[in-house]
């Protein structure tokens, strides 16, 4: 079976050593988390895990049933690129001379649709967010001008499918 | 915890008691109706056994010589009663100690909750004496862990371990509890949990699934049903009997799902994987479709996946969806309890015999035993088989006793040649292959069956990795039946070096003690077999024994478990000698 890329969107509760669990699912499988971002979800107390792998759809529909038998998971899915919409976000850290003595950065900044978070007199930050080949494109314009600091996340998505959490949720209430 | 659906916020304070976390548990393991515990104290978790101290009327707890012998003695005793098995350990080394036992329940699916002892709060993360982060550390092995660090989340905590560990595919629970939780007071009151948000104990059975199940059972030519522990665990032994003979389905076990089905019943054709019978194996990869019942195709089972089944449709009653397509692809899947489902399949499936079918059962049978089984359980050559062994206990006990096996060739043949009449009756380490359980599982087994006859057949190897629970046989004087079956070998690694490694025996030859002194030390009533013609009498004299027994065999050095199907292999391959 052909290796892609696969986002796996987990909803959980809120708990200590999810984190830990979750991970072990992916390091006993030898599969390798490319990216992983936890944050709140559009439910209050309900925790997301998105994680970014690349591997077989064999092997991301094992992963997603073995995350969700964790006691702690309410749901898990896995989606393609194609059935997600997803992004990145990195922060840029330049020399502040470098505004001044050149043009190019100011072209750049425009070009990518960056936006300056902060400029003080030894130092600006410049913000991007987007797919990550146009971060990488970003980062390749300024490289040649020094970085000072660079970071990114990991990918956030939504599915363009429906995600039905809360009738989950309302169904374990109703029992 | 907003988990716990069972909780209600506005619960009266005047029906609770201010006690401290340390009486709480006590509290909540009497509300589960435990009345049982294995365990070892130390420093961390002092202030529970000081409870145990007052509450010993009611809670029994038994020290064992080592926390791994605590848990394989929670674990025997689920096994047996079905009820939930309770270990207790101090923190650091205790904790660490009970991790064996922890990972062979969670592969075997036993309920056990884990009580562990932890240093005060205030110390976590100091490196304290005799801190661990045994949460961390069992997190793989556990089905559910957490740490207790206040003692009001005591009893909601409490009531989440055992309700997880019991539900659904049962499994371990470890509770870590720092000595602080314990010392301090809380406004005690248990509500037995029901539910858990975020966990789905078993899928709802969906009627689709279980019609199109039950056409390709009517429609087969040669159908073949493989169980495994999920129908003793699901408690579906009459329904899997039910099916059975309504379809007239050739029914073999894995070596957990042994005992769910009478051995003797003229349709239960035996053990499949490497060292089962010849035809459930080879007739795996002949029969149109394979019934697998609450098991979970381990490779043991299965040999090479590649030539595994392919010919037949696979129907798959299981209770874990994340154990469906994992090894073999299921063409129907049916999720949930195993009683639920075969419960509904049963009205489905037409009234049927394959008798045809059947005989070829009856001829690969009669080829083996041919072969290999007379010779293993009624053997002429000098030299004592290990099935010649079984082969009197099942004579002596009227296939009525609990047998409890370790890990090797005792394992492989008691499984082969043990009789049962009755379910939860065979007790052995299926998914780890934990070497040393035998010993403290057949204490738990016994206890949790006072009055059924408990044999361990254990090996040299094994029996000495957790021999010190001899002690606890001794003190409480539990009639168990200990039978080694002595061959100065780890007789299974050897078996392996002799045909896989080119008779480089590294590390397998044992020089062993006097066994029969060292069960004398622990007055422990003892004999030792060395002739074939003594055999029947030493059996039948352990069986009749009212105390405990230890029976020494000594075996073959250099016998091997025959059939065999090499690593990889396909089970059609199979070695009959």
């Amino acid at each position: 079976m052909e290796k892609q890329w696969f986002t796996i969107s987990v909803y959980s509760e809120n708990h200590v050593g999810l984190l830990n669990r979750i991970s072990g699912i992916f390091l006993k499988r030898h599969i390798n988390i490319e990216s992983l971002n936890v944050s709140k979800s559009e439910i209050d107390g309900v925790s997301k895990f998105t994680i970014v792998i690349y591997s077989t759809e064999d092997w991301a529909i094992k992963i997603v049933n073995q995350i969700e038998k964790q006691v702690e998971v309410i749901k898990a899915y896995y989606h393609t690129d194609d059935e997600t919409i997803y992004q990145e976000s990195a922060l840029f850290k330049v020399a502040s001379h470098l505004l001044f003595d050149e043009r190019q950065i100011q072209n750049i900044i425009k070009e990518h649709h960056s936006q300056i978070v902060t400029v003080s007199r030894e130092f600006f930050v410049l913000a991007k967010t987007g797919r990550r080949h146009e971060i990488d494109e970003m980062h390749e314009a300024l490289e040649p001008y020094g970085i000072m600091q660079f970071v990114r996340t990991g990918r956030i998505a939504v599915s363009k499918d429906a995600m039905p959490i809360t009738n989950i949720l309302a169904e374990f209430q109703n029992q | 915890m907003e988990t716990l659906k069972a909780q209600k916020k506005d619960k009266k304070k005047s029906t609770a008691i201010r006690i401290t976390g340390a009486e709480a548990i006590i509290h909540c393991l009497l509300a589960e109706g435990v009345d049982l515990i294995y365990g070892y104290p130390g420093g961390a978790i002092m202030p529970v056994y000081d409870e145990l101290y007052k509450f010993q009327d009611k809670l029994t707890h038994i020290l064992t010589r080592h926390e791994q012998g605590a848990t394989h003695a929670a674990q025997g005793y689920a096994r047996v009663s079905g009820r939930v098995g309770v270990a207790m350990a101090t923190s650091g080394p205790g904790a660490t100690n009970l991790v064996t036992g922890i990972a062979d329940a969670q592969i075997d699916s036993t309920p056990m909750v884990c009580i562990t002892g932890q240093v005060a709060r205030h110390l976590l993360g100091s490196d304290a004496f005799q801190e661990t982060d045994i949460v961390g550390i069992s997190t793989p092995v556990t089905k559910w862990n957490y740490q207790i660090t206040r003692a009001e989340e005591i009893p909601e905590i409490m009531a989440k371990a055992f309700y997880i560990a019991k539900s659904g595919r049962p499994g371990p629970v470890l509770v870590d509890i720092t000595k602080n939780a314990q010392f301090d007071e809380l406004d005690f009151v248990y509500e037995k949990c029901t539910g858990v948000r975020s966990y789905k104990p078993a899928p709802e059975p969906e009627l689709s699934a279980i019609e199109k199940a039950a056409e390709l059972i009517n429609n087969a030519k040669k159908p073949y049903i493989v169980f495994g522990q999920g129908v003793i665990l699901g408690e579906a032994e009459e329904q899997l009997k039910a099916l059975v003979e309504k379809a007239g389905i050739p029914a073999a076990w894995t070596i957990l799902g042994l005992s769910a089905m009478d051995t003797d019943h003229p349709l239960n054709v035996g053990m499949v994987g490497m060292h089962g019978n010849y035809g459930p194996n080879v007739l795996t990869n002949e029969c149109d479709v394979l019934v697998a019942i609450g098991m979970r195709f381990d490779d043991r089972v299965t040999g090479n996946l590649e030539t595994y089944a392919k010919q037949a449709k696979v129907i798959h009653f299981e209770i874990d969806p994340a154990e469906v397509n994992k090894n073999v692809k299921a063409d129907v899947a049916v999720l949930g309890n195993a009683k639920e489902t075969l419960e509904l399949l049963l009205p489905l499936v037409n009234k049927n015999e394959h008798k045809e079918w059947l005989a070829e059962f009856e001829a690969k049978h009669k080829i083996e035993y041919d072969t290999l089984i007379e010779k293993d359980i009624y053997p002429t050559k000098p030299g004592l088989t290990m099935g010649e062994v079984i082969e009197q206990i099942n004579v002596a006990s009227k296939h009525k006793a609990v047998i409890v096996s370790d890990v090797g060739q005792h394992q492989m043949i008691a499984c082969r040649y043990a009789k049962f009449k009755q379910t939860k009756s065979n007790i052995t380490s299926g998914g780890l292959g934990t070497m040393g359980f035998a010993l403290p599982a057949a204490i738990g087994a016994k206890m949790g069956a006072m009055d059924r006859e408990v044999v361990a057949i254990i090996g040299d190897g094994g029996y000495q990795m957790t021999i010190q629970e001899l002690g606890v046989i001794f003190q409480h004087n539990l009639p168990v039946k200990i039978v080694v079956l002595n061959n100065d070998h780890l007789g299974m690694v050897r078996q392996w070096q002799e045909l896989f490694f080119e008779r480089r025996y590294a590390s397998t030859v044992m020089t062993n003690p006097d066994f029969v002194k060292i069960a004398e030390g622990y007055h422990i009533k003892s004999r030792r077999v060395v002739e074939r013609s003594e055999l029947k009498d030493a059996v039948e004299e352990m069986m009749a024994s009212k105390d405990p027994y230890f029976l020494e065999v000594r075996v073959e050095k250099e016998d091997n478990v025959f059939p065999m199907v090499p690593t990889g292999a396909s089970i059609s391959d199979i070695i009959l000698k």
